[in-house]
């Protein structure tokens, strides 16, 4: 059943992305507190889309929602021609290693694991390929984005911006159509900023979808497309 | 088995988890960072034996050190002079892949922030750590990832995202995750430093039942309510120890 969901009838006129009258509320202590008030989003194959918006203007809410991380409390959410608004968690888990590579503000690395095995720890769970050849392909990965010296390293013996790329390493582990990215600058300097933003730019180069949410005008610049996120309601773009 | 010379007796001293020697050794440990404003020493030749089964509270303000100690013991940091072993294991012949498979097994490590991944489930951060540790057979992990969870008090919460847990719930995933490779030691840095103090007192008499059932834990905090808890105080300051009662539980 979940296999005929998952068919895509129209793949050339179908967004990669589909969002429609998304609507998230959270029951917090004051009461329930409305974090999106209907989104209706399209984003294509290749687009570099970049959501600006304030503290608390819903965009984290948008990630998750698009991740699979978190469920909408009305609307439908289609990404890759699967109805994330339907996925159980634990399907939600399988298909998101599959298709989607996060990247949080804060990195999000295992301090207890080596660089190298960081990035190999989503290859790990989604099955993805034999140990040796994962193996390869995260030292592949490290020395794209000029970390091959360090595989061996914790976490902790590298800088911030350094982390953030070996998290991107690890987002790209089982090769995801789409790479959602929630302030990935946020814990940086400007010019490391910079250089991770140049990095977002070469995968969409090489034909990946990018989704990142951020508060950084600077950031948006490097954008194919910019909306506006404010008040959990889409404003321009 | 390897053999080390303890300073203070100065007799060889067994170095293992034996009963014969201690479980955590430090000698002469120390420890300098490279800074913008010039070479800083966090470690100034620190001692420090640890016995099976003692729960150890290591207390300092911020910047003396603690933090330092705890990354020296757990192999996530280097000593630039001295020798850490660590249940039979001296870390510095091995290399930082041998540390991170080597610490799998014998450390269980608890961070202030938790540290799950916030794309795995409960269940699946705790397996995650499994698959590292190579310690159980995999068709054995899922059930002891769920009863580890039923022993934090947190057997309905298995197939829930870290966001969905508050920050006490989270830190009790992340203890039933140090857990996952029945590792005789566990160490803490300010586990509570981001929890009320109600969690936190729930926290603390988690760690007092893994004592009873054992283990070894070493925990950095900064609140001396939580250390009088512990059943032996270490003091740092100034990058050694000034201070080590015993309050005999």
């Amino acid at each position: 059943m979940e296999r005929e969901m998952m068919q895509d009838h129209s793949p050339d006129t179908t967004p990669f992305i589909r969002l429609r009258g998304v609507v998230k509320h959270y029951q917090g202590a004051a009461g329930a507190v409305v974090a999106l008030r209907g989104i209706d989003l399209d984003v294509q194959r290749g687009e570099f889309l970049v959501v600006l918006g304030k503290s608390g203007s819903g965009k984290t809410t948008l990630v998750n929602l698009l991740t699979g991380l978190d469920r909408v409390t009305a609307g439908e959410v289609w990404v890759a021609a699967t109805p994330v608004h339907r996925l159980s968690a634990g399907a939600a888990a399988r298909w998101r290693g599959q298709t989607i590579g996060v990247v949080f503000q804060a990195f999000e690395l295992l301090p207890t694991l080596t660089l190298l095995q960081n990035v190999m720890l989503p290859m790990d769970f989604a099955r993805h390929g034999a140990p040796a050849r994962q193996r390869e392909r995260a030292l592949a990965l490290l020395a794209e984005l000029e970390l091959a010296d360090h595989a061996h390293k914790p976490p902790s013996a590298i800088s911030g911006g350094q982390q953030q790329r070996v998290a991107i390493a690890r987002a790209l582990a089982n090769d995801p159509p789409l790479v959602v990215a929630d302030e990935p600058t946020g814990s940086l300097d400007s010019a490391t900023a910079a250089t991770v933003v140049q990095i977002f730019t070469r995968l969409v180069a090489q034909g990946k979808t990018v989704v990142l949410v951020t508060h950084d005008h600077d950031v948006a610049r490097q954008a194919t497309r910019v909306i506006t996120l404010s008040d959990g309601e889409l404003t321009g773009g | 088995m390897r053999t080390i010379i303890h300073k203070r007796q100065g007799t060889p001293l067994q170095a293992g988890p034996d009963g014969q020697g201690p479980l955590v050794g430090l000698q002469r440990v120390v420890k300098t960072y490279q800074t913008a404003a010039g070479p800083f020493t966090a470690l100034k030749g620190v001692d420090l034996s640890v016995n099976a089964g003692e729960f150890v509270a290591i207390v300092g303000k911020s910047g003396s050190g603690k933090s330092t100690l705890i990354n020296m013991i757990t192999g996530i940091d280097r000593p630039t002079a001295g020798a850490v072993i660590v249940n039979g294991t001296p870390l510095q012949t091995l290399t930082e892949e041998q540390i991170a498979v080597w610490r799998g097994q014998a450390i269980g490590v608890i961070f202030q922030f938790f540290q799950l991944l916030p794309t795995l489930t409960a269940v699946e951060n705790i397996l995650l750590a499994m698959d590292y540790g190579h310690r159980f057979p995999p068709s054995d992990r899922p059930a002891r990832a769920l009863h580890l969870l039923e022993q934090v008090g947190l057997a309905d919460c298995a197939h829930r995202l870290p966001a969905q847990l508050s920050g006490g719930q989270q830190q009790c995933v992340a203890i039933a995750r140090a857990l996952a490779n029945d590792p005789p030691l566990l160490t803490a840095d300010e586990p509570t430093g981001n929890l009320d103090s109600k969690t936190a007192a729930t926290i603390l008499t988690l760690f007092e039942a893994l004592v009873a059932q054992g283990k070894t834990i070493l925990m950095v905090t900064h609140d001396d309510e939580l250390a009088r808890r512990a059943g032996r105080c270490v003091v740092i300051a100034d990058g050694a120890i000034v201070q080590d009662q015993h309050h005999g539980a």
